[in-house]
């Protein structure tokens, strides 16, 4: 199925070939061929852009997610007109109660959402990578208290532990008086997030590993005298792309549900950084007065979450062409 | 076998432990009076001081910690405002419930599995059933739709899906009480009737995840040589399906199942607060905001321990029923 | 090519594989020396330990016990750092030209691999050396940024024994190199390995089940059976006149040979016994057509009989002093 040519003579040059397909390209080149792939990557693309574009969005729209404009909610707090107050002026309606642009505050949420889901889902699986990597080719003792940290890992309650840690954590180094800026608690966010979040691409990449360690190009380098960095990172990692990369795809959007649900039981980020979480946390008690509230973060975070998860999808097979059918 | 099963122990064991001393370092060590957090504003210093006395916060943490697993292997006496003796597995005494924490565990644990038993026999039923839809016609209208739905589950936050069910059905519509844990023992429709939203919640978000699993574990099997060995034997598609492929497939969605299962009963943290049910994973909120530390402590390692057990299970089960796996 | 220290000296050489129901004795006492620029072949049926010999030779596994000595130098508990040096000096091609690349690295990077590794930088560039070795080994060096898969089976053949050659080696063991190969391709692979043998004065170790692929290769043939080496001795010798059952047996299963030796044709009957028990005595003596009872009593040592250059392990050889 590789597209080489075998006529049994001599030795033949493989047909119809451009020079340098590396597997990577050859994967590159199935993803392109896949339509589900295709809109889930356009519709990423946009989140992305939507996010790192925020300040000249801001900019162009003429509205701040800070701004309230008191005047458009009637006397109980609620949004004039139709639909939330959806306008011409306001994309999406406002905040009850604030009366804040809820168009801009989702485009920030977006910001805050992605740089902190994919900053853990980075961390996250460099830790998975580096553990998984080490434990399965080493074996041994290693591998033992790898398997340990993991079944550690996931024995302990995440929700509850990150309940319990970030007010501690807050307390640690800002004591019981000072102000705790939004970016400590952003930190603390990405860190609960990495150490929780590494089992999962530590035991495929160990899988991967174990599969490749016993193959003979290991072997080739060992035997020129290869130390561990080189086997590691230069025969090792190469083919362990394809379990990282799709690991780190399904982290990200487990990372922005996780931060939901984080705001959920009150340890989400705080006020003043715009959150996604918290917007949707706080638009359930307008669920019946104004659904319209609840619908547009709704219904963002999931397009997001669901074309992340798609997309992870696609990757996998095109990366694996053995379970694409 | 007996070896195997000796060394998991073992190291569940060592699970356990490592949980403790970890939640005990965290929130004993950590620069956080425990004592303040568990009386309110205005509570006067010399109660304060008795609390600090009778949990014994003045002693070495070392020797606290000691006393707290003496307290869980053989009983304690936690002294007169603590309720006196306090017997086998003592888990210490919460101020805040003014009861043995064992006592409020025995209260909460039995809303959480009433949540998380049915709502787990649902969603892997749904998860397998809609897999097993889309493995059989891989690429067709069936797999889109099944593999869609299941997806959109795993994107919407449960918090969110469980809004909207109570909006309908009960405040809408007035099919359903709002919901409320009644033991199935007092009256099992108005048990099932409290919280079937909270396991149709569960079961669409978790569905996902066995769905797309069972699918692609499906496919594997259904093209890997033994499969081919029982069709070219002339096995009807029936059998092959039902007695090896399935039995193959199944394999690692009951590893999953069985973590998730473990995981769950630890506390359903976001589905409790939701459906306001008074479960452990409630209680284990509750706790941390009220700062109740031995309250905190409990939830934390009996959730440990559920899914330390669910581990073993598995292994156990993995074995039994995936034809191919020999214990290493 | 008689005189002088031999390149390479293999003293009781032992590998043991510690597995479920006991010892597994994979490599079980071998002795032989190859000098400088000799060619010498390893034969035996597959599992008799050919492949655990090629990496204890090159140390990519540590012995259990016995001595490698290579150029003079004790190498059989060298750790990394002390091989380090010797590295460049032995290489190791592989059966599988599947495996032994890696796929994510390209033809020019695999070649150079062990240039980088030991941080040997040639006169003009790695880039020059990796064509040239292309070249010498009959790849178009136009195909340096292609990956494995985009060669065939052959070709990856050769990029494997280019990478072997790249830092100049002066011994290389090559565990079955051809027979993943096509049979066609079989003979251009052999004739490459022969050719650059003779040019570069190569000392060679060439693995093979196949007695008909060293036959031609090699100067002195070394016959295994079990971990163990049952005959040795030069080409010649060992083809025209096996002294081993077991030689013979293998010889009778070449085709050319069995037509002209229809008389002293031995048949292997019966299953390779188990390394991890094998039997007493001579550890032929379950398949021996010529077996006796003192087969099962004394372990056979490997002598010379005829004062000549051939030893054989076997209490009654045939045409022994005849
Ligand atoms: N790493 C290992 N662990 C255990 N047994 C091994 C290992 N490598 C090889 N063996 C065993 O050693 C014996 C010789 O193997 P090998 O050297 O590969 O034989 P050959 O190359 O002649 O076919 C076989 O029985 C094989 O199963
Ligand atoms: S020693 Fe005996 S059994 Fe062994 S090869 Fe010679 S004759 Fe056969
Ligand atoms: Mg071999």
């Amino acid at each position: 199925m590789d597209g080489t040519l075998r006529t049994g003579t001599g030795d033949p040059i493989p047909a119809g070939r451009t020079v340098g397909r590396s597997p990577g390209r050859l994967a590159w080149m199935r993803l392109r061929r896949d339509r589900t792939a295709l809109v889930s990557a356009a519709v990423l693309v946009l989140f992305v852009l939507v996010a790192l574009a925020a300040p000249l969005i801001e900019a162009a729209y003429g509205i701040g997610p800070h701004d309230q404009f008191q005047r458009r909610l009637d006397g109980f707090g609620m949004p004039l007109g139709h639909a939330g107050g959806v306008s011409g002026e306001h994309f999406f309606g406002l905040e009850p109660g604030l009366g804040r642009d809820i168009f801009i505050r989702l485009v920030y949420g977006l910001r805050t959402s992605f740089f902190v889901a994919c900053t853990a889902a980075v961390l996250s699986t460099l830790i998975g990578a580096a553990l998984g990597g080490l434990a399965g080719y080493l074996g041994g003792w290693l591998d033992a208290v790898v398997s340990w940290l993991t079944d550690l890992t996931l024995a302990m309650p995440f929700l509850i532990v990150a309940l319990a840690l970030t007010p501690t954590l807050a307390l640690r180094f800002y004591g019981q008086r000072d102000e705790v800026p939004p970016s400590f608690g952003v930190g603390v966010l990405i860190a609960i997030f990495a150490v929780f979040g590494w089992t999962s691409t530590a035991r495929l990449v160990r899988g991967q590993v174990i599969a490749l360690r016993e193959r003979e190009f290991v072997a080739a380098a060992r035997a020129s005298g290869a130390g561990l960095g080189h086997l590691l990172v230069r025969q090792l990692l190469p083919n362990t792309w394809a379990p990282i990369l799709v690991s780190f795809s399904f982290a990200v959007p487990q990372f922005v549900t996780g931060e939901a649900a984080l705001s959920f039981i009150g340890v989400g980020l705080t006020e003043p950084t715009p959150s996604f979480g918290r917007m949707i946390y706080q638009s359930l008690d307008y669920l019946q007065t104004d659904p319209a509230f609840v619908l547009f973060p709704g219904g963002t975070l999931v397009a997001l979450v669901f074309a992340f998860n798609l997309f992870g999808d696609a990757l996998r097979d095109a990366l694996d062409p053995r379970s694409a059918r | 076998m007996l070896r195997f099963l000796l060394k998991r122990a073992l190291g569940a064991v060592l699970t356990l432990f490592t949980v403790s001393v970890l939640t005990f370092g965290m929130f004993f060590a950590l620069p956080r009076d425990p004592v303040s957090g568990m009386c309110p504003k205005n509570c006067d210093p010399q109660r304060l001081e008795r609390v600090r006395q009778e949990l014994g916060l003045r002693d070495p943490l070392v020797d606290q910690y000691a006393n707290y697993l003496k307290g869980i292997v053989a009983g304690r006496d936690l002294g007169g405002a603590q309720g006196g003796r306090c017997d086998a597995p003592c888990l210490g005494w919460s101020y805040v419930n003014n009861e043995a924490v064992t006592d409020t565990l025995a209260r909460v644990l039995p809303v959480t599995v009433s949540i998380v038993v049915p709502a787990a026999i649902g969603w892997l039923l749904l998860g397998v059933g809609l897999g097993m839809v889309s493995a059989l016609r891989p690429g067709s209208w069936w797999d889109r739709a099944a593999i869609g739905f299941s997806l959109t589950g795993a994107s919407v936050p449960l918090y969110v899906v469980g809004a909207v069910l109570l909006l309908v059905f009960v405040y809408t519509l007035r099919w359903l009480p709002v919901p409320a844990y009644t033991p199935l023992a007092t009256d099992p429709l108005r048990w099932a009737g409290g919280l079937v939203l909270a396991w149709c919640s569960l079961a669409f978000l978790y569905s996902a995840i066995y769905a797309r699993l069972f699918r692609a574990q499906l496919l594997e099997t259904l093209s890997e040589d033994f499969v081919r060995t029982a069709r070219a034997k002339g096995l009807s598609n029936t059998r092959v399906y039902g007695k090896h492929a399935l039995r193959a497939a199944i394999a690692p969605v009951v590893t999953v199942a069985g973590l998730d299962v473990g995981a769950a009963l630890g506390g359903t943290v976001i589905t409790e607060t939701t459906f306001g049910l008074p479960g452990l994973g409630r209680a284990a909120v509750d706790a941390v905001r009220a700062g109740d530390l031995p309250m905190i402590m409990a939830t934390v390692l009996v959730a440990a321990v559920f899914v330390v057990l669910a581990n073993l299970l598995v292994d156990l089960l993995y074995a039994a029923i995936d034809p191919r796996v020999r214990l290493g | 090519m008689t005189a002088g220290e031999p390149l390479l000296r293999v003293r009781g050489l032992t590998k043991h594989f510690p597995v479920r129901g006991g010892l597994l004795r994979a490599v079980d006492g071998l002795d032989f020396e190859v000098r400088a620029g000799e060619t010498l072949g390893l034969v035996g049926e597959s599992g008799c330990g050919k492949s655990t010999t090629a990496r204890l030779l090159v140390r990519l596994l540590e012995p259990t016990g016995g001595r490698i000595e290579f150029a003079g130098q004790d190498i059989s508990r060298a750790g990394r750092r002390a091989l380090r040096p010797l590295r460049p000096q032995m290489q190791i091609i592989f059966q599988d030209p599947y495996a032994s690349l890696n796929p994510r690295h390209t033809a020019g990077q695999i070649i150079a691999m062990p240039l980088q590794v030991n941080r040997i930088t040639p006169p003009d560039g790695i880039r020059a050396r990796v064509r040239e070795l292309m070249e010498l080994v009959g790849l178009d060096p136009e195909h340096d940024n292609r990956y494995p898969h985009e060669f065939s089976g052959g070709q990856r053949q050769r990029v494997g024994i280019a990478r072997a050659l790249a830092t100049g080696p002066r011994l290389v063991v090559a565990d079955e190199p051809v027979s993943a190969l096509d049979v066609s391709v079989q003979a251009q692979v052999v004739n490459l390995l022969r050719r650059l043998q003779r040019e570069l004065g190569l000392a060679f170790v060439l693995i093979s089940h196949d007695l008909a692929v060293v036959r031609h290769f090699c100067q002195r043939i070394a016959v295994m059976y079990l971990g163990r080496i049952v005959e040795i001795g030069d080409r010649d010798d060992i083809c025209r006149r096996p002294q081993h059952p077991y030689t013979r047996a293998l010889l009778s299963a070449v085709p050319d040979v069995a037509r002209r030796d229809r008389a002293g044709r031995v048949r292997l009957t019966g299953e390779v016994p188990s390394p991890l028990d094998p039997p007493s005595g001579c550890r032929f003596r379950t398949r021996c057509p010529s077996a006796r009872e003192r087969c099962a009593v004394q372990e056979p040592a490997l002598i010379r009989r005829d004062g000549g250059n051939q030893a054989t392990a076997c209490h009654f050889p045939a045409g022994a002093s005849a």
